[in-house]
């Protein structure tokens, strides 16, 4: 669609009304240069201990409602086995490029090759990858990459099992950024707990329209 | 409560809108109980983070960067949001945003859209644009939901219906969506809501959103929300239409680092929200096929162009300040006749007006600073309050107007006194005089004639000492008595 003359004449008028305001043009280089000065004194490394951020993973993800299991001793296809029996899961929605080794039997897996989402709506849950995790907000990252999938996959669905890798598990915020500036055009979602609201009476209430329940497997 | 949108070319002014709102108690019971809950939810995962000062600093730092380099940044994102499939529109005003929102609609091929929370649109009053072209809004925000079927207005900048409690909620749920039997615990409500929203949710084709932060270094947009009804709106439509002021807009990806930490820390108490988005133009294999972000003045620049005020538009609409402010938490946000309620309502508000309305607003503080202190990105609040109060007093005062009014002429005289020495003696000798009569025996005031009665109807005031400092000072002896 290509810009209409309004929107042109609009676009002119508001960035001619800018720059009268400010009293002159901003260029990439000045803009560039303020931009590095801006004080950054936050932390953005971590601080704890491997063994000390892949616990703060679990309290949080806990704190709001997730159920997390360790594959220490076990491997990933019998932890989610147990899993999905406990949610009496039968039929679950895959995205391509799933590692099929994490994959129990006795479980009806269907890759999702565009399934409409009135069919996403009548499967028991979703079982995807994750690129990281940020320990200190309990949040694990989806993107659309392999293993993870498109959005519309872990949203429609009322459960999803979520695998994600110890060495995927970073403690802070800024360090998630860093390694996600490379995809940073890909469609992402920070996904921290299950659906939730606080909007009666500010009381967080778990589940609304995403996932109602949220499964996250730590393999390490 | 009526339907009618709140808008501040027609609200009371604060005082005499407040007025009716303290006498609701049900009211003010649900915005003290809310805003309690939150704020102690705020302290303790504020608490929970050393560098917290640091992280505001640096909000500061970048929100007030992207202002002074404002229009870099519009362009930026336009191009790079262009070259990845969406399409930019931009908007003067309000009428120019309405417009180029329903035109759309109408392109989609669709005459309902299923739409994300948004202060901006309920600025705009867009859902009243799109049922007058024959276009049925779906709100799908729990809060927002409770607002369109109650027929109620916006209170609060993050939980719009905070002024209802359960029981309310359950009434309008019951009616609006045939539920005799519904229960009043938060958990049936929301079930009830899921219910209710999820058939349209798959059926309807066209998304219309806000935003919280436009990404001029990649074109991306990011969303932050709890339910998911967002990520619904923003995957499952063929055709999504982001409506944002062109203040949204943050330099670089990774400027987030800083606001998704201070963000949902300020505005639910939360560590993380639950779902954050963030997309780029169109993927044929995620999301929508056509996707549009309208980027909107309305008066944006008028706030950019006054150097004092001009941080404003720093906010990043989290609403700590609302709850916060012993004003507001009395009031709730209706008294402020706009969608933005509280501490930043009272100074955006009058601006977004070009101070022509909502001058009350301004003075709908007690200067406590509660609000700065708790403001994610610093925006020094009571100052710029005052410099608003300023504003007003300077436009009412001017030309011929300024001549009759009262209040102007009686500061202008007394800044006269103040400026002599000798009237400044002379006006206290008068002043001994003239309060003789009145001043009680114990040396209390507790009428005053005329005007001068608005003080003295609710505080007494202390009559002048027999002899001022000067006096003394002048009285005293070498050796200092």
């Amino acid at each position: 669609m290509a810009t209409d003359p309004v929107t042109n004449s609009a676009r002119t008028e508001v960035l001619r009304r800018i720059r009268a305001a400010k009293g002159g043009i901003a260029t990439a280089e000045t803009a560039n240069a303020e931009w590095s000065a801006i004080d950054r004194t936050y932390r953005r490394q971590a601080t704890r201990s491997r063994e000390a951020i892949l616990e703060l993973l679990i309290d949080r993800l806990q704190d709001y409602d997730a159920r997390v299991l360790e594959s220490i001793h076990v491997n990933v296809r019998t932890a989610a086995a147990g899993m999905l029996k406990d949610r009496k899961a039968n039929r679950m929605v895959i995205p391509a490029g799933l590692p099929a080794e994490w994959l129990p039997d006795g479980v009806q897996f269907v890759v999702d090759e565009h399934l409409p989402a009135m069919e996403l709506d009548h499967v028991d849950g979703v079982m995807t990858a994750a690129t990281l995790a940020i320990a200190e907000t309990g949040t694990v990252l989806l993107q659309n990459v392999p293993g993870q999938g498109r959005r519309a996959a872990t949203l429609v669905p009322d459960y999803h099992l979520c695998i994600v890798r110890a060495e995927d598990v970073v403690e802070t915020v800024p360090e998630a950024f860093a390694r996600l500036h490379p995809t940073a055009r890909l469609a992402t979602t920070f996904v921290s707990g299950p659906s939730a609201t606080a909007d009666i009476e500010m009381t967080r209430i778990k589940g609304v329209h995403g996932p109602r329940f949220l499964d996250v497997i730590l393999v390490r | 409560m009526s339907g009618t949108a709140l808008d501040p070319k027609t609200a009371p002014t604060f005082p005499m809108a407040a007025k009716t709102a303290l006498g609701d108690t049900q009211l003010r019971k649900n915005v003290r109980h809310a805003t309690d809950v939150i704020q102690a939810k705020r302290a303790r995962v504020v608490a929970e983070m050393p560098d917290w000062q640091d992280l505001r600093e640096s909000g500061k730092q970048i929100r007030q960067h992207t202002m002074e380099n404002l229009d870099f940044y519009l362009e930026e994102f336009e191009a790079n949001c262009t070259r990845a499939g969406g399409v930019v529109h931009w908007a003067r005003d309000a009428e120019e945003a309405r417009r180029i929102v329903v035109d759309l609609v109408k392109a989609s091929g669709s005459d309902e859209v299923i739409k994300i929370k948004s202060m901006t649109t309920e600025e705009i009053q867009l859902n009243s644009a799109l049922e007058a072209a024959g276009i049925h809004p779906f709100e799908t925000d729990l809060a927002e939901l409770i607002i369109q079927l109650g027929q109620d207005r916006p209170s609060h900048i993050v939980v719009p219906a905070l002024h209802k409690n359960r029981h309310e909620i359950r009434e309008i749920f019951r009616q609006k969506m045939n539920l005799p039997d519904l229960g009043d615990q938060p958990h049936d409500l929301a079930d009830a809501a899921r219910v209710f929203l999820r058939e349209k949710f798959l059926r309807v084709k066209t998304g219309v959103s806000g935003a919280n932060f436009l990404i001029a270094e990649t074109g991306g947009v990011c969303i932050v929300e709890s339910e998911g009804n967002g990520r619904m709106c923003l995957t499952l439509p063929e055709t999504l239409i982001a409506v944002a002021g062109i203040d949204k807009v943050i330099p670089r990806y990774q400027d987030l680092e800083v606001l998704l930490q201070l963000l949902p820390r300020s505005a639910t108490g939360e560590r993380m929200n639950p779902y954050t988005s963030i997309w780029t133009g169109v993927d044929p294999a995620d999301g929508p096929r056509t996707f549009h972000v309208v980027l909107m003045d309305n008066a944006r620049t008028e706030i950019l162009a006054d150097k004092e005020a001009r941080q404003t538009l720093n906010c990043i609409r989290c609403a700590a300040c609302q709850n916060a402010c012993p004003v507001y938490r009395q009031t709730g946000g209706h008294a402020y006749g706009s969608v933005y309620a509280g501490p930043i309502g009272a100074i955006l508000t009058p601006q977004l007006q070009e101070m022509h309305h909502a001058q009350s607003l301004p003075y709908a503080s007690s200067l406590c600073g509660a609000c700065y202190e708790v403001c994610p990105v610093k925006i020094n609040i009571p100052e710029v309050l005052i410099h608003l109060r300023n504003k007003v007093v300077k436009q009412n005062t001017s030309g011929v107007a300024g001549f009759f009014d009262v209040e102007a002429s009686a500061m202008k005289a007394m800044a006269m006194i103040f400026r002599s020495e000798r009237r400044f003696r002379a006006a206290q000798r008068m002043g001994r005089i003239a309060e003789s009569p009145i001043a009680g025996r114990d040396g209390w005031i507790r009428w005053l004639p005329g005007m001068l009665g608005g003080w003295t109807q609710v505080r007494d005031l202390q009559e002048m000492p027999k002899e001022t400092f000067r006096d003394w000072w002048e009285r005293r002896g070498k050796n200092g008595n």
